[in-house]
């Protein structure tokens, strides 16, 4: 008998500890955008692009079975992008995103965005070494995905209610599905947006930003910390 | 069908240790899964068989602990066993919770020749 106590994702969670001590150390923010598939991941993703435009670099990972649509999507913005295939995969893996990101070789102080797989149930066991993940349903699905679907939108700091141009058309009860989604998690922030209007753009920046800041914070205290002990070295020699 | 990865990620950890602990077969294997582990347990069995073929573990006997939820209520300080993350607090009724475990999915022990 081996009593061996170990997390069977161990070795996942390692490549993701890799990559999130990679992104942290040159302060790359990345966002792991969930959904369901057709949510409008993609031109939510080229909506922003352009809004950061001359602001903030961006580099794009894509995760599909199938085809490098997205990718050239996001390319014709002129913005680097990686299409990674899963084939029968259904989500994407900490490994696979690391060895995306050492092509990318993203900016320093950019943001990546990692657009995982259609798919609100396998994505959120796989840790990648996110920031945060952005869970993105737009008002043509249903106000219950969250209770559907809890484990995604617990595991989300964000959830984006994409595509409110549509709302006079359907019966989707937005202030439900807000509460629905603060039902299995009383801390994720909401944003109403539509990509095609660019209404709520502008709150989805601001908070892209504010993660920024959080993150510039850490490693700002951090470097302080590192100062402060290689000062208390030097007064004792 | 993410349980097929986790079976993957599963028997590379076994053989990881068929080397290092020095074994050849697994007789047992004895898993610790949470309710909130995102894991189908009858889609992970399936995976196992499947996966496992020609390796250590293969014909092994796969035995499943299920690990109840936690959930800690924000109206009265309460913690409780749930298996539900929209379940309301059994003691104050207030539906404003808090999943504080039940995510595990370990390798708890096996049985080996």
């Amino acid at each position: 008998m081996i009593e061996i106590e170990t997390n069977i994702l161990a070795k996942n969670d390692g490549y993701a500890q890799e990559n999130r001590h990679r992104l942290e150390a040159a302060s790359i923010l990345a966002l792991n955008l969930v959904s369901s598939p057709g949510s409008g991941k993609t031109t939510l993703l080229v909506e922003t692009i352009r809004k950061l435009e001359g602001r903030i670099p961006v580099a794009v990972i894509e995760g599909d079975q199938q085809t490098t649509n997205d990718a050239d999507r996001i390319r014709a913005t002129g913005v680097r992008a990686l299409q990674i295939n899963t084939g029968k995969g259904c989500h994407l893996d900490a490994h696979m995103v690391g060895h995306a990101i050492d092509h990318l070789a993203p900016d320093e102080q950019s943001v990546l965005f990692i657009e995982n797989v259609g798919n609100l149930v396998c994505p959120a066991a796989f840790d990648l070494g996110e920031a945060a993940k952005v869970a993105i349903l737009s008002v043509t699905e249903g106000e219950d995905k969250p209770l559907k679907y809890p484990d995604m939108f617990a595991a989300a700091k964000l959830m984006i209610l994409n595509k409110t141009d549509l709302l006079p058309h359907l019966d989707f009860d937005i202030e439900a599905c807000e509460a629905n989604a603060r039902r299995v998690n009383p801390d994720i922030a909401v944003i109403r947006l539509s990509a095609r209007t660019g209404e709520g753009m502008d709150a989805w920046i601001d908070w892209i930003r504010a993660q920024q800041v959080v993150g510039l914070e850490r490693l700002i205290s951090d470097a302080e910390a590192r100062l402060a002990d290689l000062r208390a070295a030097r007064s004792h020699v | 069908m993410h349980e097929m990865s986790i079976c993957e990620s599963l028997v590379q950890t076994i053989e990881a240790h068929a080397r290092s602990d020095d074994f050849t077969k697994v007789l047992r294997l004895r898993l610790e899964i949470g309710c909130f582990g995102g894991v189908e347990i009858e889609a992970l069995r399936f995976g196992f068989d499947v996966v496992t073929r020609g390796t250590c573990a293969e014909g092994a006997e796969l035995d499943i602990l299920s690990l109840p939820g936690k959930a800690w209520c924000f109206g009265c300080d309460t913690g409780f066993d749930t298996d539900s993350r929209v379940s309301d607090c059994p003691v104050c009724g207030s539906g404003r919770i808090r999943v504080t475990g039940g995510d595990e999915l370990r390798i708890k022990d096996m049985e080996v020749i």
